[in-house]
């Protein structure tokens, strides 16, 4: 049995302890805003924040997130996130918006550490998350303007 | 791709109540129902309908339905501009949502089925749905007279209301929607001058986007339905192997796997989660029978291909003659052999679709098809179940570049005999992981181009000699005019011009990719012709235009480029500059690419300029994504990918750490201008695809004194 919160909520997940958090989210939570893409942490589809951090949830093992707090798409939450997500819908960021979702958690967990990126960490917090649309211009130009407007 | 037009089906111009089923068939057996269909949840209800394309619901929401698939070319935004535009509707009570499956009513004009495919989704709908907006506004003017008591001519319609100034009468669409669904539709809707639209030529965000910002956007994958079991497949890693035998003892053993059956494309395992799915199908052991396979390395497949030049091919254009034009006096001659790998597209989401039967036999699927009607077909023939009892349920796609788009649906054909062989009492989502994806075939075909080029003594091109053998995208046994478009139809005056076409037989399915066969011929015609011109000692972009003559629409986008990016002028040191313009898919596209020598060796881009010419620009922030999105696209295919087929056809590329795709910082600066135009509008999903390869090509060139002659470029900057 492995105990974790989800989204603010406690959550219990009794089945094989292998189960990848992302098929977890998925089919038992029936949560499917975080995607699948690769299953092998190459296109951070599936990113997830686990204790604050971004992690690929494809390769966590359900066993490792005992006592974590797991927040998806749907339970983010603060100052970095809405802003992110208006600078997204501003510019109209997504096209066929599958990868959408790792991409703002991201974006949200680059702005929580980093308020005013440039665009090397840009580069250095994004490089993981895959666009084959190729939105990447825009992300960068979002992520800039999330930041602009957090500034005040 | 040559655009036919058929004939629009008399059926979409009946007002006709039996149509809507487009919304009706949300199965209760579903958590999510609002997302089915991609219906958004505030255009539930009742909805009137105004012929096939549009409804109205009492809370003044219109819903446009939409024949093409929304894959992220945004063609439900541009669909539902064009009806809001002629309807002139507010276009925040727009709404699109997907047609059902229907050949006939929801045909693509320019395929003659129902389809999405070739950058065609709003030329072919452009007149169709400005007329299907103008008639349900004929309807709802008719309806205002009639309740109101006034004649039509004295009412206006503006931003959603209809109003009569005279009498001071007005109302929303709502509340007029279910009198004007009954009234005769006007035989030939009269529709707005162009200097009158309000909505067409604005930018706007796409209807999709804050639903695709949020996690909300529901795709294939995301279905859920009561009891539904998972299936993966296990295939095999040479094409054409199928299965001897197999143990499934310790695949059975899985917690949570259900069942294992043997289907014509592999060994299905059904779960009732995914990770037993996938847990179990990696406990499989499986003896393939090759000897159908195919077994050629990607290297032997080539070195065939060019033997093939020894014999006579299909001629694509033969202009002049080329012979005598190679045999001039003090002539300099070219030669070049090129080499273009197999490609998958990889989109986000690998292929996928849930089918359920329900109790009266009839079956539902779910799932994102660019040819939903031939994926009804395929469900029909392998379940043996008649076409008139099955939904195709379109649901957003995941990207597809082309990989949604099969005649005869493969895919489908697959899943079906997944859900069929476990007995159909539960429902089935068969999915693909990326390793199916991009081991699974369907490619941009291998091609191989050989080139001669001759520029006579006063430095005019006087000769191009091209043939092209590769796998016919279209099974023809004679030309296949995919395989040529761009080369044979070169809009540069070159007096002889020979290009003819080879098809080859090989055990690896073909299919068509992001921009068909430009994504080969445009580089071919596009790098070659740079060297001619440094050889003759001319610039690329006035040599060009010396070439392009009276071909305005490609010297608009050229012009416009090298304007843009101060062709001539200073480029950071390090860089260098290269150019190429293209057509596909009747929209003109011109690129210059900006490219240093990286640490590794490996080409740079660091800017990349667009021009582009594609008609009346319907959403210029959707084009400009489009184009945006084409160059990264192109980019990340010419820079790494290949799938290679090593010693005994084994297929070696399984994920995105071999397959690479561009990442974000690889993704060049790209500036994107569009031409203004009064011409019908084309397409933007493929054409910015063709120039990037050989513009970054150009540059490279440039800076290493090396012609590229084989891709991805990464093989080169590594030897």
């Amino acid at each position: 049995m492995v105990t974790f919160t989800l989204n603010g909520e406690e959550r219990r997940f009794d089945g094989d302890p292998e189960t990848p958090l992302l098929w977890v989210i998925r089919d038992f939570e029936k949560l499917t805003g975080t995607k699948y893409g690769c299953g092998v942490a190459q296109c951070g589809a599936c990113t997830v924040h686990l204790d604050g951090m971004t992690r690929r949830s494809c390769v966590t093992p359900i066993s490792m997130v005992e006592g974590s707090e797991v927040v998806t798409i749907e339970g983010i939450q603060g100052a970095e996130a809405e802003a992110v997500q208006k600078a997204w819908v501003a510019i109209d960021v997504p096209q066929c918006g599958y990868c959408q979702s790792g991409q703002i958690m991201s974006a949200v967990a680059l702005l929580q550490t980093t308020p005013k990126p440039t665009d090397a960490d840009i580069d250095g917090a994004m490089a993981g998350n895959i666009c084959r649309c190729a939105t990447y211009q825009r992300i960068r130009q979002a992520i800039h303007d999330a930041a602009d407007t957090m500034e005040g | 791709m040559t655009i036919h037009q058929f004939a629009p089906s008399r059926r979409a111009f009946l007002a006709g109540a039996g149509l809507v089923i487009g919304v009706a068939l949300a199965p209760r057996v579903f958590a999510a129902t609002s997302s089915l269909n991609g219906v958004p949840a505030d255009a539930q209800g009742q909805q009137y309908p105004f012929q096939a394309f549009v409804r109205i619901a009492p809370d003044d929401t219109v819903t446009v339905l939409a024949k093409h698939i929304e894959m992220g070319q945004g063609p439900y935004t541009g669909l539902a501009t064009i009806v809001a535009e002629e309807l002139d509707a507010d276009w925040s009570q727009m709404r699109a949502a997907a047609a059902p499956a229907d050949d006939d009513v929801y045909k693509n004009l320019a395929f003659g089925i129902q389809g999405t495919g070739g950058s065609t989704s709003i030329a072919n709908s452009y007149e169709q749905l400005r007329k299907a907006g103008a008639t349900a506004r004929a309807m709802l003017v008719a309806a205002a007279a009639e309740e109101w008591g006034v004649p039509a001519a004295e009412i206006t319609v503006s931003a959603g209301r209809i109003s009569h100034a005279a009498s001071g009468k007005t109302s929303g669409f709502g509340a007029l929607a279910a009198k004007a669904a009954t009234m005769t539709p006007p035989a030939e809707p009269v529709l707005k001058d162009p200097r009158d639209f309000v909505l067409i030529g604005k930018d706007r965000p796409k209807l999709d986007t804050v639903a695709k910002s949020t996690g909300k956007a529901i795709f294939t994958l995301d279905i859920h339905a009561d009891d539904m079991l998972i299936a993966t497949v296990a295939h095999p890693d040479r094409f054409g192997a199928t299965v001897a035998s197999v143990d499934d003892t310790a695949a059975k053993a899985v917690p949570g796997v259900v069942d294992v059956k043997v289907v014509p494309q592999g060994v299905a395992v059904y779960a009732d989660n995914t990770f037993a799915a996938l847990k179990g199908r990696a406990a499989l052991k499986i003896d393939w029978d090759l000897s159908k396979a195919e077994q050629r390395s990607s290297e032997k497949i080539a070195e065939d291909y060019r033997s093939l030049f020894a014999k006579d091919g299909f001629k694509a254009a033969d202009k002049g003659d080329v012979e005598a034009a190679f045999k001039g006096d003090g002539v300099t001659r070219i030669e070049a052999d090129m080499l273009f790998p197999f490609l998958a597209h990889a989109p986000m989401e690998p292929l996928d679709a849930v089918l359920v039967r329900r109790e009266d036999g009839s079956i539902d699927s779910y799932n994102g098809a660019q040819f939903p009607g031939q994926d009804k077909q395929a469900i029909s023939e392998v379940l043996g179940v008649d076409q008139s009892q099955i939904r195709i349920n379109m649901q957003l796609a995941g990207g597809s570049f082309g990989r949604r788009a099969q005649f005869g649906s493969p895919y489908m054909r697959e899943a079906a005999e997944v859900f069929k062989a476990s007995g159909m009492a539960r429902p089935v989502k068969h999915m693909w992981t990326r390793e199916d994806d991009i081991r699974g075939g369907f490619y941009r075909p291998l091609y191989v181009h050989r080139i001669r080029g001759a520029i006579d003594k006063a430095g005019e091109i006087v000769a191009w000699d091209h043939v092209i053998a590769g796998q016919s995208i279209m099974k023809k046994l004679e030309l296949d005019e995919s395989s040529v478009e761009g080369a044979s139809d070169m809009p540069y005056a070159i007096p002889n011009l020979r290009v003819f076409g080879y098809n080859t037989e090989v055990g690896v399915p073909a299919l068509w990719w992001r921009s068909v066969g430009h994504t080969h011929t445009g580089f071919a015609v596009e790098t070659f012709l740079d060297e001619l011109l440094q050889k003759a000692g001319k610039d690329a972009v006035e040599g060009r235009i010396a070439l392009l003559k009276d071909q305005n629409r490609h010297l608009g986008v050229l012009k416009k480029v090298a304007e843009m990016a101060d062709w001539g002028g200073p480029v950071p040191e390090g860089r260098q500059r290269g150019v190429a313009v293209h057509k596909s898919f009747n929209t003109y596209v011109a690129e210059i690419a900006e490219v240093s020598v990286d640490e590794l060796g490996a080409p740079k881009v660091h800017k990349v300029w667009c021009a582009v010419d594609c008609g009346v620009a319907l959403n210029p922030n959707v084009i400009k994504a489009q184009l945006e999105g084409g160059v990264g696209y192109g980019l990340g295919a010419i820079l790494f990918d290949q799938v290679e087929l090593g010693e005994g056809g084994k297929i070696i590329q399984s994920n995105f750490h071999d397959y690479r795709s561009l990442r974000i910082n690889e993704m060049p600066h790209v500036e994107v201008a569009i031409i203004p135009s009064t011409e019908a509008p084309t397409g933007v999903g493929e054409p910015g695809v063709p120039p990037i390869g050989p513009a970054v090509a150009n540059a490279w060139r440039q800076l290493t004194g090396a012609p590229v002659r084989r891709l991805p470029l990464v093989n080169i900057a590594v030897s």
